[in-house]
């Protein structure tokens, strides 16, 4: 753990060279190390996601988390800016996975970065890890409770949201999952679904899950957050990092 | 879960905002998905909107899916109750 550490809001480039903003932590000093990506959630590039990055420079990694709506919504409140996003139809696929890219290579470029690069999301962030984890050459990939990598949105969303299925193939590092088992989407089946897609594609990958636990239980400001199973998750995702990005 | 559900509508009225501020509201955006701050897993979102005045000209509501349904009635029962001349409504 590193209590010294620096954190700050800059621009980088990203999907189609365009600049957006990013919120950047980093732990102070040169040891090597390698570096994270936090996709914010559906509801914004807010505090609980910068505390979430701050956390990854504390245990060693510079982080980065690039704002998704700043597109839609530059310099606006956390909340109105999704709002207003949501409004337009969200976060195109296409250009998610720009916009982590930039991200990563922001992280690379970095004088202390290892090269290794990895990637976390939660809620339609833990999908979009996945997504990005499809697309992009990463070295771990971690997915908190993201609906619709399997199954089947229901018809008529507004949202042009589809599942990952047709893209697992190309998952390009290890997957460490971490689910509720109350949670509905992705419900237990749809979990169990994507273990065995990812088995019988022979794509490592570790899932863990969580009983008393539903969507969002890493959420600390919310109704919905389950200490024993965001403890648990905090100490895998520290373990699947250090195997995966660290040395 | 992020449900992603989303329904839009165009709207014509105001709404007090920011710094307690009336504005021109022009659209509507409802949603059933997690809350900012109400303190429930998921809340029935309405956001009240002039996208020309930017991002935060918006009016949010959070509210629980009873009270929703709750709301939805009032609303009807006040049309209801207007006489027609007055609302413009024909049904």
């Amino acid at each position: 753990m590193i209590d010294s550490l620096s954190a700050d809001t800059i621009q980088i480039t990203g999907h189609d060279g365009d600049p957006i903003e990013a919120y950047i932590s980093q732990p102070a000093g040169d040891k090597r190390r390698g570096g994270v990506v936090v996709i914010h959630h559906m509801p914004g590039y807010d505090r609980s996601t910068k505390e979430i990055t701050r956390r990854f420079a504390e245990l060693g990694y510079d982080a980065i988390c690039p704002n998704l709506y700043w597109r839609e919504a530059p310099g606006a409140a956390p909340d109105d800016a999704a709002a207003t996003a949501r409004a337009q139809g969200g976060v195109p696929d296409e250009r998610l996975v720009g916009d982590v890219g930039g991200a990563a290579e922001w992280l690379r470029a970095q004088p202390a970065c290892t090269g290794k690069v990895g990637v976390i999301g939660y809620c339609s962030g833990g999908r979009q890890s996945v997504l990005a984890a499809c697309n992009l050459p990463l070295d771990a990939a971690v997915d908190c409770y993201g609906a619709f990598v399997v199954g089947t949105p229901p018809e008529g969303f507004p949202l042009k949201i589809t599942n990952l299925v047709d893209q697992l193939p190309r998952l390009s590092c290890p997957l460490l999952g971490l689910f509720g088992n109350e949670d509905s989407h992705p419900s237990p089946e749809q979990v169990d679904e994507l273990d065995g897609i990812l088995t019988g594609l022979d794509k490592r990958h570790e899932f863990h899950r969580y009983d008393e636990a539903g969507h969002a239980f890493f959420s600390v400001d919310r109704p919905a957050y389950r200490v024993a199973a965001a403890n648990d998750g905090w100490e895998r995702i520290t373990a699947f990092y250090e195997t995966n990005l660290g040395g | 879960m992020c449900t992603y559900a989303t329904v839009t509508t165009a709207l014509d009225g105001s709404a007090k905002g920011p710094d307690s501020s009336w504005f021109h509201v022009t659209d509507g955006t409802v949603y059933f998905d997690h809350p900012v701050h109400a303190m429930a897993d998921h809340t029935l979102n309405i956001d009240f909107t002039d996208p020309a005045k930017g991002p935060g000209a918006r009016v949010a509501v959070e509210l629980t899916a009873a009270s929703a349904r709750e709301l939805v009635a009032a609303i009807e029962a006040a049309l209801a109750s207007a006489p027609a001349e007055l609302s413009g409504l024909t049904v």
